[in-house]
């Protein structure tokens, strides 16, 4: 999975920061704790900016290439703020098969983000996501973690309407 | 006094279609009508049934309710938990059958021909709750273990039970343990690893597992310790499933509190505990030696074998490293003997298999056969069939790994040898059912799309070998193949099987072979023919209007956005095909089924 930095402007706070140095205090004597730090950074900040990696970097002696390395291997790492309105649509095989391929490029169409991606304004943000689990609602979709499921591509535009 | 139990489902499943919601206006009803100190409401984990949800059963009676709203609450809690009267029309009835409700669920066609084993605590314990799982015999086997056997009898029980692993792999797990039990390196640490990176997409078994019965594992955990000699144990689960998650925090927790695990169990100076680890989305990391590399925090890439984990695996250290799905079988064969689990299954495949029922089929869900069970019982009896009057076309098995079983080979009983010899293979349990209306040669290119994603990158056949085949697919797509693309396909696949380190690029190519093997004339008819016999590949389709339906409303004109329609008012339209973009807009704006793909 290719992974762009944001362009978006560093935004975090000095309470954040507060919360990282705790974190990585935690874990200072765990074997291999690089991913539960990473996974509890990103949900300090939304996603995981190069800002808060220099700061693991420094803290932990780590090289920031090997940080950014693991950061990118892993899908569940996001270099990039989501938007308010987070739309995620399983692409997984058994939602795949009943055509939640069609639900996600007309998603896609709809929100201007052919091929997934968070709109400039910030307000959306689309992905495909790997097997959720709901494949009894197949096709699925999940709106800020609410699934939406046993959809057609003509339930789109109503979906979201209730986010606009 | 309680007279009365409630069992909702808080599986995934369930829980996406509101079973949460529902459990809330339960709670609500109960208290409004006093009914608190009668009526005990217990969340459990998965029944299998998710296409039904949120689904929930009231004993003593055993009525199952399916797919019930919060607003059908009052009339549940008034009529059958007050008056005793099962309120029919929200329950089960069974298609197939002469319409009138089911007594009881063991009798239904889709539990049936079931015989749980891993799952055999899913759907009828609070997994929250460690005294219901105690009530039914837990963590007597790891009683049983520590009071009563040594290490070898462990090993001995679990190699004569014909266990084998049931992540996909199929390596006999009393040999693995046998192993990690005779190597001694220094005398220091061993561990003990259980996978729950069940990343192969449209599989949910061991998740439905962990979420309803989460002390099976963490037991057999512990039993495995002691037979090699550990006394740490790690579990690997994915952070996309936060179910799953919780539970086995709480689980791991009350276990501690009881003392079950940490230092001196059972009185007998055996230590265990058990720590998680959160994956974070790599399908690789399913891969044995990738999630031990891992845990030990870095990417999760490949390590070549030998050294096998069982000599050098986390943090270079003797490990044994199993799936869920094999842990959960471990206690019962242990309180019920090596001879009765072997008593089950085919002659090389003992016991049960889980298996993720999914795609085009009725009854959506999770299910437990023994093996040799064949795919036609699984499909036409327990699935329920195809729905909407379809034919069946193939089944998948083994996920991105595996392959596409034919409908000609149906009767096939499903074990580990036999479902490898068809060129697919038993994975993890994914099992999804396609209809006529999905074409072949996009569903190998959705699975090669998977891998090529996934792929780590370690190994260039699989790396850069995967992504040519993914462009010969989709050239073949957009309707640009040449039948030498079929033979470029097979030689690429022959060179990243041979040349690949894991599983993972072992096997990439396995989705287009069996396809290949078995839907070759599909392949033909979009290189030679240019057509997409499925009506799936947009390139090779054409959208035309047929005359007799079309009422000339004009809607379809309106909203196409090429222009590509015209006609006048009252008039059949027609489709200008150099112009269209076959996007679709106009088949969903048809009110008359005007408009057909050819």
């Amino acid at each position: 999975m290719k992974k762009k930095l944001t362009t978006v402007e560093f935004h975090g706070t000095k309470e954040q920061e507060a919360k990282l140095l705790e974190i990585i205090e935690k874990y200072k004597d765990t074997k291999g704790a690089m991913m539960p730090i990473l996974q509890q950074t990103q949900e300090v900040y939304g996603y995981l900016p190069v800002e808060a990696m220099q700061i693991i970097a420094r803290e932990t002696g780590k090289p920031i290439e090997e940080i950014f390395g693991i950061a990118t291997f892993y899908s569940q790492f996001s270099l990039n703020p989501k938007g308010a309105v987070s739309i995620a649509v399983c692409l997984g095989t058994a939602c795949y098969v009943k055509g939640s391929g069609d639900l996600y490029n007309k998603l896609g169409e709809v929100l201007g983000l052919e091929g997934g991606g968070t709109s400039s304004d910030g307000k959306f943000s689309l992905e495909a996501t790997r097997c959720i689990g709901a494949c009894g609602l197949a096709p699925v979709l999940t709106v800020n973690g609410n699934v939406y499921g046993r959809l057609t591509t003509a339930d789109i535009e109503g979906i979201i309407a209730e986010y606009r | 006094m309680i007279r009365t139990h409630v069992l909702i489902c808080g599986g995934t499943g369930c829980t996406s279609s509101g079973s949460m919601a529902l459990k809330e206006a339960l709670e609500k009803e109960l208290e409004v009508k006093g009914l608190t100190e009668e009526v005990k409401l217990v969340t459990t984990g998965c029944f299998g049934l998710c296409a039904l949800g949120p689904v929930m059963i009231v004993y003593p009676d055993g009525t199952f309710y399916s797919m019930v709203k919060p607003e059908d609450i009052p009339e549940i809690v008034e009529e059958h938990l007050l008056k005793g009267r099962p309120v029919t029309r929200l329950e089960y009835h069974e298609k197939t059958g002469d319409h009138h409700a089911v007594t009881s669920l063991s009798e239904t066609t889709f539990y049936k021909k079931q015989h749980r084993v891993a799952l055999r605590n899913c759907g009828v314990i609070n997994p929250e709750v460690i005294d219901e799982y105690i009530a039914r015999d837990g963590y007597a086997a790891l009683g049983k273990v520590l009071t009563e056997m040594t290490p070898e009898d462990v090993i001995k029980t679990i190699t004569d039970s014909g266990l084998r692993g049931r992540g996909g792999g199929g390596f006999p797990t009393g040999r693995k343990w046998q192993l990690a039990r005779v190597i001694v390196q220094d005398g220091g640490k061993k561990y003990v690893a259980c996978n729950a990176d069940e990343g192969d997409p449209g599989a949910f078994m061991d998740r439905s597992i962990l979420e309803g019965d989460p002390h099976a594992v963490l037991e057999a955990m512990a039993i495995a310790g002691y037979a090699i000699g550990a006394d740490e144990g790690y579990i690997y689960v994915r952070a996309e499933y936060p179910i799953a998650i919780q539970r086995l925090e709480i689980a791991i927790k009350q276990a501690r509190e009881y003392g079950l695990l940490g230092n001196d169990i059972f009185g007998t100076g055996f230590n265990f505990d058990i720590q998680l680890r959160l994956g974070a989305g790599a399908f690789v990391c399913g891969e044995e030696t990738a999630l031990m590399t891992s845990i030990e925090g870095n990417r999760g890439e490949p390590r070549p074998r030998p050294p096998f984990p069982a000599e050098k695996g986390l943090f270079q250290r003797p490990t044994v490293l199993n799936n869920v799905e094999t842990y959960a079988n471990v206690p019962q064969i242990i309180l019920k003997g090596a001879d009765w689990f072997a008593s089950m299954g085919t002659e090389k495949s003992k016991g049960t298999k889980v298996f993720a029922l999914g795609g085009k089929i009725t009854n959506t869900g999770l299910v437990e056969i023994p093996m040799g069970t064949t795919l036609r019982e699984v499909i036409e009896e327990i699935g329920g069939g195809i729905p909407n009057g379809k034919k069946f076309k193939a089944a998948q098995t083994g996920g991105p790994s595996g392959g596409c079983i034919p409908a000609s080979l149906i009767d096939t009983p499903i074990d580990y040898d036999n479902l490898i010899a068809i060129g697919s293979m038993m994975g993890s349990g994914g099992l999804i059912v396609m209809d006529e209306d999905n074409c072949m040669v996009d569903i190998a290119r959705f699975f090669l799309d998977f891998t090529v994603d996934e792929s780590c990158g370690k190994c260039t056949p699989c790396r850069i070998g995967t992504k040519r085949m993914l462009e010969i697919l989709d050239k073949i797509i957009d309707g640009k193949g040449e039948l030498e693309d079929l033979d470029r396909l097979e030689e690429l696949a022959r060179y990243i099987k041979a040349g690949s380190l894991c599983g993972l690029g072992q096997t990439a190519p396995n989705p287009v072979l069996s396809t290949l093997r078995y839907f070759r004339d599909e392949y033909i008819a979009h290189v030679v023919d240019k057509k997409c016999p499925a009506g799936v590949c947009k390139h090779l389709l054409r959208f035309v209007i047929n005359e007799d339906k079309c009422k000339g409303c004009t809607a379809c004109a309106r909203v196409c956005p090429a222009g590509a329609i015209s006609g006048s008012v009252k008039n059949p339209h027609s489709i200008d095909p150099a112009k269209c973009l076959k996007c679709g807009a106009c088949i969903e704006k048809c009110k008359f089924g005007a408009i057909e793909k050819k």
